[in-house]
């Protein structure tokens, strides 16, 4: 006998406390603690704090906690606890040739003022499985060596007094804020560059790869690629100046990228911007090779129709929150435009004869 | 749960939403672009119909949620409790006493009255989007009036299939301006759209959006003089209280092609059972 589904809130509840009970895994397993993942998932918690949009390395490894390890997941946490934060005033624009580097490299210039420094990579591991990591380890220790102190000048610099690259105009306009207008088209390039540092890291990478593949290729040179810690100041109004607050990690990448001149611009090289939170160096150079094929137009190019030329393809497409809940939500019931559906397909096979067909329809 | 605002929004955004909604009702049936905020529930699961009611919500309010006409699916279980705990609000599956309805997919059979509003949960707000995948193109269509494009694929249907094969989310014209997505209901419910004593508003999270009708606004499914459009319903009773007239689900009952066809609008078929009517395979098991 049919009886309309009932219980929905208890289905919930139940699979709200099974999910809670597989999240922490066989009890006789230590379990992980958030400090834990801060230090060593790092990688993870960074991601989840540049896709997150919130700098707190604590509440990105708290999340990935939570989240049981599925980073969109906790970027959607770290995303909802962002909203409902009161927002005191904006930093001022951070000086990222202050970092602090760890990592600096530069695949233009063999060497250059400030150095090429590797800093913690995996660019040189050979990916070997590590089976005494699955013992017990030791805490491996690396060779230090005294920081060089000073300004790290940026590589794009080099090539700008000499005039071969294109200018990077200095803008003070207050950049608009897509987490508070509604995104719309044309996006300047400032929304863009905000849409991207946002952007799912594999889809900015597909696109990324896309344009080295020969869709749009705008032949990228790692100019300069740095990962450090810059200091974050901000005005204090009852003070008149301005007060350093904290420090933030951040990765840079600057290409430069050959241009043969356009009907507007003469020959020189040109640039593509990727910045990031904390060391997430495939994302950042990702970021810069998206957002200078997405330059065509201001540089005279051609549309060649590729997508990653297509600012309103990319930036509609590029948030892993937005994408991954309207894809999910096709879960939800559907039942009544199902139906309709039915009902549509149903009078249509009967018109075009398709029910002479034994039992097709049933 | 004092560390949020009384229904979870900051007064400053519910300030933004009102003006959106606002805008909407002055100009019916255009889509205004709002800054959405992100939701404690995912896009696509009703984060602009939530926005939506809690900018309108008031502690007096009584609230009710449905998903595909029910109250007791899983989202719509999800989204009261959400404002019973974030707004304290009474709630209710009854529908002629809720102040605020919030729906995905159906409008109520029962009539709703003036003072009452429903918020449609949107997924795609542009009508012509299937048709032009691009928002810049889209927005100088709608500004121009430039609908020939729409009339064309619905001509299409016709020359192929002999019917206009959109069966929900029919598209319709507002005041003889504006052509709007109603959202996934059923083209059954489009009849209910027109000349609503309540105000109907709909919100779109993920895609930035929210457009709205006032009272009593007219409101045209798109169709041909020669081919009128047909609010469409399976053509069968409710089985369960014997409504000739309710949109029905079809429920499949055992794997040797036994199904019932029963009421979606869960309230509407239990009133109606409660006053003594009743269908074919109330109480009895089916064939």
């Amino acid at each position: 006998m049919y009886v309309a589904v009932k219980g929905g809130e208890r289905a919930i509840e139940n699979a709200h406390a099974w999910l809670a009970e597989e999240r922490r895994g066989d009890t006789s397993v230590a379990e992980l603690g958030v400090a834990q993942i801060r230090e060593q998932l790092a990688l993870a918690v960074n991601r989840v704090m540049a896709e997150g949009s919130l700098y707190d390395p604590d509440l990105a490894a708290l999340a990935i906690k939570q989240a049981r390890g599925d980073l969109i997941e906790a970027i959607f946490l770290i995303r909802a606890y962002r909203t409902t934060l009161p927002r005191f005033g904006a930093s001022l624009p951070v000086d990222t040739g202050k970092m602090a580097c760890d990592r600096r490299i530069s695949a233009t210039f063999k060497d250059l003022p400030g150095g090429q420094v590797l800093g913690p990579t995996f660019d040189y591991t050979h990916r070997l499985l590590d089976f005494k990591l699955a013992a017990d380890g030791e805490a491996p220790k690396a060779a230090t060596r005294e920081a060089v102190h000073g300004d790290v000048p940026h590589v794009t610099d080099f090539l700008n007094h000499e005039g071969l690259i294109e200018e990077a105009v200095h803008d003070d306009t207050t950049p608009p804020d897509l987490t508070r207008e509604p995104l719309e088209m044309p996006a300047e390039r400032a929304l863009r560059l905000q849409a991207l540092t946002r952007a799912d890291e594999g889809f900015t990478l597909g696109m990324a790869y896309s344009t080295q593949r020969g869709y749009a290729r705008n032949h990228a040179f790692v100019g300069e690629l740095r990962i450090g810690a810059v200091p974050v100041e901000m005005d204090i109004p009852e003070l008149g100046f301005s007060v350093e607050i904290g420090e933030v990690t951040l990765t840079e990448c600057e290409t430069v990228n050959q241009f043969t001149g356009s009907k507007s611009e003469p020959p020189q090289f040109t640039r593509g911007y990727g910045l990031v939170f904390g060391q997430t160096e495939r994302k950042a150079i990702s970021m810069a090779l998206v957002d200078r094929a997405l330059r065509w137009e201001e540089l005279g190019e051609d549309n060649e129709g590729a997508p990653a030329q297509d600012a309103e393809f990319v930036l509609y497409h590029a948030d892993n929150i937005q994408a991954t809940g309207f894809l999910e939500h096709i879960k939800l019931p559907h039942y009544v435009d199902f139906q309709a559906e039915l009902e549509l397909v149903r009078k249509l096979r009967e018109e075009a004869g398709a029910n002479r067909v034994p039992e097709a329809a049933e | 749960m004092s560390d949020y605002n009384f229904a979870y929004l900051d007064e400053q955004t519910k300030r933004m939403i009102r003006r959106a909604i606002l805008k909407g009702l002055a100009i019916p049936g255009y889509q205004v672009p709002f800054a959405s905020r992100e939701m404690p529930m995912p896009y696509g699961w009703g984060t602009g119909g939530v926005q939506v009611s809690a900018a309108v919500m008031t502690p007096d309010d009584r609230f009710k949620v449905i998903d595909q006409g029910a109250d007791d699916t899983t989202n719509a279980v999800s989204i009261r409790t959400f404002f019973e705990r974030t707004a304290g609000v009474a709630t209710t599956t009854k529908t002629s006493q809720a102040s605020v309805i919030q729906t995905r997919h159906r409008i109520p059979e029962e009539p709703l009255s003036e003072g009452q509003i429903l918020v449609y949960q949107v997924p795609i707000p542009e009508p012509l989007r299937f048709l032009e995948p691009r928002e810049s193109e889209t927005r100088k269509m709608h500004s121009l009036e430039e609908y020939g494009l729409m009339h064309v694929k619905l001509y299409e249907d016709i020359s192929r299939h002999g019917h206009i094969a959109t069966s929900y989310a029919y598209p319709v014209k507002v005041e003889g301006r504006y052509v709007m997505d109603p959202s996934p209901i059923p083209k059954f419910d489009n009849p209910k759209l027109g000349d609503m004593a309540a105000i109907q508003l709909f919100g779109a999270g993920r895609e930035q959006r929210i457009y709205a009708l006032p009272p009593y606004t007219q409101v045209v499914s798109l169709d041909f003089e020669d081919h009128p459009f047909e609010a469409s319903k399976p053509d069968h009773p409710c089985a369960m209280c014997g409504a000739e007239n309710s949109y029905l689900d079809e429920v499949i009952t055992n794997d040797a092609g036994g199904r019932m066809f029963v009421c979606s609008d869960t309230d509407f078929c239990e009133a109606r059972q409660a006053a003594g009517h009743t269908g074919t395979m109330n109480g009895k098991d089916a064939a």
